[in-house]
C-alpha cells in the first residue's frame, strides 16, 4: 500500500507548526500538520477557539494574540490531522502516527519538527506525592475547561509561574502561597543583560507588574529562601522551605511546581538530530542553522523545539523554516527566499533581544535541579532514587546509558523526559565532567508508546 | 479542592468512575473530568503501591494511566471522555521487587 | 611482584563473570572495562538462562549449558546474598513455541536428537495446542505447539551484570574504566597498556567481546567473531499474565513484557529496523492475543558476538601461557559455569576444563 506523499510534514500545531502550515499552504506546497492535541494552538494558545467567546481578558494579551494566528490555519488548505501521536520518524522522511488506535504513514520531501517545550524537571523531595502537578497543568485546566484549584501552593521561578498566579488571582481564585524559588544573585546577574532588554520593555514591564500585583494581593509570597521539600506520606500535607536558619511549613492539600522549560528533544534525537548543551540555559538544545535545518537533510526544527524563545518567537521560525523548505522543494527561488524572510527575521531578532535577560533571571538554582536528599526520586516512572544512582556511579556508571542499565532509570513510559535532563547533571556534577561529554539517554523510536497491533500492521517504511 | 469557574459547563453526559455515575461535560479529557469530580487518586505505582494521579496534563509524564473500558495504562489527560465510558483505578503490581 | 594475579579485560556478562569468580578464588583481579558509549553486548541481553534446543550437533556444548543452567539457583542466592540485589531469577521450565506444524515435527525431532546425545539424560516434552492451553491459558489459537524444558529460566541480565560487578568491588576487585592499547608478554607475565596507564599480572582473560578480535592476536590467539543483530521490544508494564521465559515472549517481575527477537546481518548498527519491529510484533500477537492493545514503549538492536558455527570460543594461548580469551553470546546462561567453574580453574592450576578443549579457536584453522 503506498503512502500518502506531501512536500512538507509538520509535526505540531503550535505557533511554529501552525505558522510554517499558513505559509506553505500560501506558496501551494502540499502539507500535512499532525498533532497531539484535540485543536490547533499547542500548549501557549491551548483550547484557544473554545475560549474566544468566553471573558476570559484575564488569561492575558499574549495568549489573546495567538487568535488571528490559529484563525488563519483554520482557513488554510493545509491537511490537519489532530489527536494524531506521531511515533515513529525515519531518517527517509517517513513519518508513522497514531490516531484512535490505528496507525498510519505519510512521507514527506521535507520534515519540520515544531514539538515545542516540556517543563523542565523539578525534583524535589517529595514532587512525586499525589497532589503534586506542574504550573503549566495549571494553566491546561484552566484554559481548556475552566478548571482551577483553590488553596494550592505555587513554588518555583520563571514567567509562567507569575502568569498563572495572575490569572489566578485576576479571577479571584485564592492562592495559599506563592514560593519564588527565583536566586537573589540571578536579579544582579540579568541587570548586566538588561540594557539589550530595555529595548524590548514590553514583556519586562509586565513581568514586573504582575510580581507587583501579587504582592499586592496580599497573597503569601516568599521568596530567598534555600531548600524546599514537600510532605506526605501518601498525598501532600504541607510544603516546607528552609529560610533564615529554619525549616517553615505550610500546609496544603495540592502544590504546582515550576521551573522554566525546555525543547522536547527526544523527536528530533530519535531520528538522528544532533544536540548540544547550553550552559546558559542549562538545558539540551538541537543544533540547527538559521533556518532551522537540522544535521539531517530534509529535517527542520522550529520554535521551542531546537531551543527556547518563548511562542512569538517560535512563530517566526516556523515562518523562516517554511521558506527554506519552500526553497529547498524549489517553489521559490533563492532571491524570493531573502526577501520573504526579512520581516520574519526582523521579527525574530527583536523577540530575542530580551532573552539573555530572561534565562539569565529565571535561571534555576542547581539546588533544584540535582537534588541532594538521597530519598528524591529521579525517575518517576520507574521510582529510582538519588541514593540508587549515586549507588551505580560508584560502580562505575559513566554515563546516563549505563546508569540506565544499572537502575531502570529512563526506561518507563515517559521516556526519559522527567528524567533525562537531571541525569545529565547528576552525573556531571558527581563525575566532574561536563553536560556535552558525559550525554544523555540514546533515544530510539517509538516517540511515544504505541499498541503491537498498530505496529503489526503499519505500513512498510 | 478543584472546581470549574465557567457559569455553564455545557452538554454533559455520565461517565462511570468505579462504578460510580458523574455528570461532565462533554468537552474535556478524562483526568480533567476526575479531578473535578474530586478524584486525585489514578493508579497505585508498580513498584512502591504510591497513590498517583496526573502531573503535566500534557502527554509527557504518563503518570495519569487508568484503566478505562477494561484496558490499563490509559493517558486520561489525552483521551476526552465519552458517554458510558467506564473507568477504574489501575493496580499493576509487580511480582516481586527488583531491589 | 605483578601488580595483579589475573588482569580481565571486558566487564560485560562473561568479563564480569570471570572477574568475579576470579576474586571469589582468593585472586587479586582488575578488570578493564570501557566508556559508557562503547558498544555493549552484554546490556542488549533478553535474560534466558536457556538450555533447550542448544548444541544439537555439539553434545560437549549441549553439557556444558546444561552444566550452568544446574548451578545456576545456588549462583543467583550467592549473589543476592553478597551484594542485597535481586536478580529476579526464576527457573521454572520454559518453553520454545512452533509456529506451525512444521516445525513442531522439527523441533521435536530436533528435541530427540539432543536427548540421546546427552549423559546426563536431558529431558524435554512437546505439547500441542491444547495442551498448552492448560499451561498458559493466553495462548494464541494458531500456534501449533511448543517444547518444553525444566532446566529453562530467567533473570534480569541488567541487574546480574550490576550484581557481578558489585560483588567484584566487594571482593576487592578493582574496575579500570579505560580502553587497553596494548598487551606485552615479557618476563612471564603480562604489560597491560592503556592510554593512561600501564599494570602488571601473571595471567589475563580476554573477554572483551568485539574488541577481542585486535586484542587476541597480541597474545598469540585468535577470536574469529562477526556481529549479527538482534532486536527487542519491551512493552509498559501489564498485569501479570506469563510465568515462564519463552523463547520469543517473557515478562519481567515488574510487569514489562520483553519481545524478541530478530537475526540480523547488518555489521555493527544498533540501531532497529521498522521491518523487523513489525515482525516480532505480529508474532507475539499470534502468541498471545492478549498483547495486541498492550504499548510498547522502548526498542533497541543489540549485537550478539558470534562465531561461524556459533559455538562459543575458550581458549588458552600456547605461546604466551596464562593468556586466555573467551567469547560467548550466551552471557547470562553461562554465566554460572564462568564464574564458578572457568575462573576457579584459571586460579587453581591455570588448566581450563577438559571439557571445553573443543571450543579452541584453532577449529577455525582447519
Amino acid at each position: 500500500m503506498n503512502s500518502a506523499e506531501y512536500d512538507i510534514v509538520i509535526i505540531g500545531a503550535g505557533p511554529a507548526g501552525i505558522s510554517a502550515a499558513i505559509l506553505a499552504d500560501q506558496h501551494k506546497a502540499s502539507a500535512l500538520v499532525l498533532d497531539e492535541n484535540c485543536a490547533p494552538g499547542g500548549q501557549i494558545y491551548r483550547a484557544i477557539e473554545k475560549n474566544q467567546n468566553n471573558d476570559n481578558e484575564w488569561l492575558g494579551q499574549g495568549y489573546q494574540d495567538g487568535l488571528p494566528l490559529v484563525e488563519t490555519f483554520r482557513r488554510s488548505r493545509v491537511n490537519y490531522q489532530h489527536s494524531a501521536k506521531v511515533w515513529h520518524l525515519s531518517n527517509t522522511k517517513m513519518v508513522h502516527y497514531s490516531v484512535n488506535g490505528k496507525s498510519h504513514s505519510v512521507q514527506g520531501r521535507q520534515i519540520l519538527i515544531a514539538t515545542g517545550a516540556q517543563e523542565r524537571p523539578f525534583p524535589l523531595p517529595g514532587w512525586t506525592l499525589n497532589g503534586v502537578m506542574s504550573a503549566g497543568a495549571a494553566q491546561t485546566l484552566l484554559k481548556e475547561s475552566g478548571v482551577v484549584c483553590e488553596d494550592a501552593v505555587f513554588v518555583g521561578t520563571g514567567p509562567l509561574l507569575y502568569l498563572i498566579a495572575h490569572q489566578y488571582i485576576s479571577a479571584g481564585i485564592p492562592i495559599k502561597a506563592i514560593i519564588d524559588t527565583t536566586p537573589r544573585s540571578n536579579y544582579l546577574r540579568a541587570l548586566r543583560h538588561s540594557f539589550g532588554a530595555l529595548k524590548n520593555t514590553k514583556s519586562i514591564l509586565q513581568g514586573w507588574r504582575w510580581k507587583r500585583e501579587i504582592i499586592k494581593s496580599g497573597t503569601l509570597y516568599i521568596s530567598n529562601l534555600g531548600d524546599v521539600r514537600i510532605n506526605g506520606p501518601d498525598s501532600v500535607t504541607s510544603v516546607e522551605y528552609f529560610q533564615k536558619g529554619k525549616w517553615k511549613n505550610i500546609s496544603c492539600k495540592h502544590v504546582f511546581l515550576h521551573q522554566g522549560v525546555v525543547p522536547e528533544i527526544n523527536t528530533s534525537l530519535s531520528v538522528g538530530c544532533d544536540k548540544s548543551w547550553n550552559e546558559k540555559q542549562a538545558c539540551w538544545t538541537i543544533d540547527v542553522d538559521q533556518y532551522g535545518q537540522s544535521s539531517i537533510k530534509g529535517i527542520s526544527i522550529a520554535g521551542d523545539a531546537s531551543s527556547i524563545a518563548g511562542g512569538v518567537a517560535a512563530a517566526q521560525r516556523g515562518s523562516i523554516a517554511a521558506l527554506n523548505m519552500l526553497y529547498n522543494l524549489s517553489l521559490i527561488s533563492s532571491s524570493d527566499k531573502e526577501v520573504l524572510l526579512k520581516p520574519f527575521k526582523k521579527k525574530l531578532d527583536k523577540e530575542m533581544i530580551a532573552r539573555s535577560f530572561i534565562d539569565t533571571l529565571f535561571k534555576p538554582h542547581l539546588r533544584y535541579r540535582v537534588p541532594q536528599d538521597s530519598e528524591t526520586i529521579v525517575c518517576r516512572c520507574e521510582e529510582v532514587t538519588l541514593v540508587q544512582i549515586q549507588e551505580s556511579i560508584d560502580l562505575g556508571c559513566k554515563g546516563p546509558s549505563q546508569l540506565k542499565s544499572f537502575t531502570r532509570c529512563g526506561m518507563g513510559p515517559c521516556q526519559g523526559r522527567l528524567c533525562g535532563l537531571s541525569v545529565t547533571e547528576i552525573l556531571s556534577k558527581e563525575l566532574g565532567t561536563q553536560e556535552e561529554q558525559v550525554g544523555y539517554y540514546n533515544i530510539r523510536p517509538p516517540i511515544k508508546p504505541v499498541t503491537l497491533a498498530e505496529l503489526a500492521s503499519s505500513d512498510e517504511p | 479542592m478543584f472546581r470549574s469557574i465557567n457559569s455553564s459547563q455545557g452538554a454533559l453526559i455520565t461517565i462511570y468512575f468505579e462504578g460510580k455515575a458523574l455528570n461532565v461535560s462533554k468537552d474535556c479529557n478524562v483526568a480533567t473530568a476526575l479531578l473535578e469530580a474530586g478524584i486525585n487518586n489514578f493508579r497505585e505505582t508498580t513498584l512502591n503501591n504510591a497513590s498517583c494521579g496526573p502531573y503535566c496534563m500534557m502527554g509527557v509524564c504518563f503518570d495519569c494511566l487508568i484503566n478505562i473500558n477494561g484496558l490499563d495504562n490509559q493517558q486520561s489527560c489525552t483521551i476526552q471522555v465519552s458517554d458510558g465510558m467506564k473507568i477504574k483505578r489501575q493496580v499493576i503490581n509487580a511480582l516481586g521487587k527488583d531491589e | 611482584m605483578n601488580d595483579f594475579d589475573t588482569i580481565v579485560i571486558g566487564g560485560g556478562l562473561v568479563g564480569a563473570s570471570i572477574a568475579y569468580g576470579l576474586s571469589r578464588s582468593g585472586q587479586k583481579v582488575a578488570m578493564f572495562d570501557e566508556g559508557d558509549n562503547s558498544i555493549r553486548a552484554a546490556r542488549g541481553n533478553f535474560g534466558l538462562i536457556w538450555v533447550q534446543g542448544k548444541g544439537v550437533n555439539c553434545p560437549a556444548y549441549a553439557a556444558w549449558t546444561r552444566q550452568s543452567a544446574q548451578q545456576w539457583s545456588d549462583f543467583s542466592k550467592e549473589l543476592s546474598k553478597l551484594t542485597g540485589i535481586d536478580l529476579a531469577f526464576e527457573q521454572n521450565g520454559g518453553f520454545d513455541f512452533c509456529l506451525n506444524e512444521a516445525e513442531f515435527k522439527q523441533r521435536r525431532t530436533l528435541m530427540e536428537k539432543i536427548h540421546s546425545n546427552s549423559q546426563d539424560n536431558f529431558s524435554f516434552e512437546m505439547f500441542n495446542n491444547e495442551e498448552l492451553k492448560q499451561l498458559l491459558p493466553s495462548i494464541g489459537p494458531t500456534i501449533a505447539g511448543a517444547s518444553f524444558s525444566k532446566l529453562d529460566g530467567h533473570v534480569n541480565p541488567l541487574y546480574l551484570l550490576k550484581a557481578l560487578h558489585k560483588a567484584f568491588k566487594k571482593l576487592g576487585g578493582k574496575l579500570i574504566t579505560q580502553t587497553v592499547t596494548d598487551i606485552n608478554y615479557i618476563n612471564k607475565a603480562f604489560k597491560i597498556s592503556t592510554e593512561m596507564d600501564e599494570h602488571t599480572s601473571e595471567k589475563v582473560v580476554l573477554a572483551a567481546g568485539f574488541s577481542n578480535k585486535s586484542l587476541a592476536p597480541k597474545v598469540g590467539l585468535s577470536v574469529p567473531v562477526y556481529p549479527q543483530r538482534g532486536e527487542i521490544l519491551v512493552t509498559e508494564k501489564v498485569k501479570s499474565f506469563l510465568h515462564h521465559p519463552t523463547g520469543f515472549v517473557r515478562q519481567t517481575l515488574d510487569g514489562g513484557v520483553m519481545l524478541g527477537d530478530s537475526h540480523e546481518d547488518v555489521g555493527f548498527d544498533e540501531g532497529t529496523n521498522m521491518n523487523e519491529i513489525q515482525q516480532i510484533a505480529k508474532r507475539a500477537i499470534a502468541i498471545f492475543p492478549c498483547l495486541e492493545k498492550v504499548k510498547m514503549i522502548r526498542a533497541w538492536g543489540s549485537l550478539r558476538i558470534l562465531t561461524k558455527d556459533g559455538l562459543p570460543i575458550y581458549d588458552h594461548s600456547d605461546s604466551c601461557p596464562g593468556a586466555y580469551a573467551f567469547s560467548s553470546h550466551s552471557g547470562v546462561t553461562l554465566s554460572a559455569v564462568h564464574a564458578l567453574d572457568v575462573a576457579s580453574c584459571i586460579a587453581k592450576d591455570g588448566l581450563l576444563p577438559l571439557s571445553l578443549a573443543c571450543f579452541s579457536a584453532k577449529r577455525f584453522d582447519v
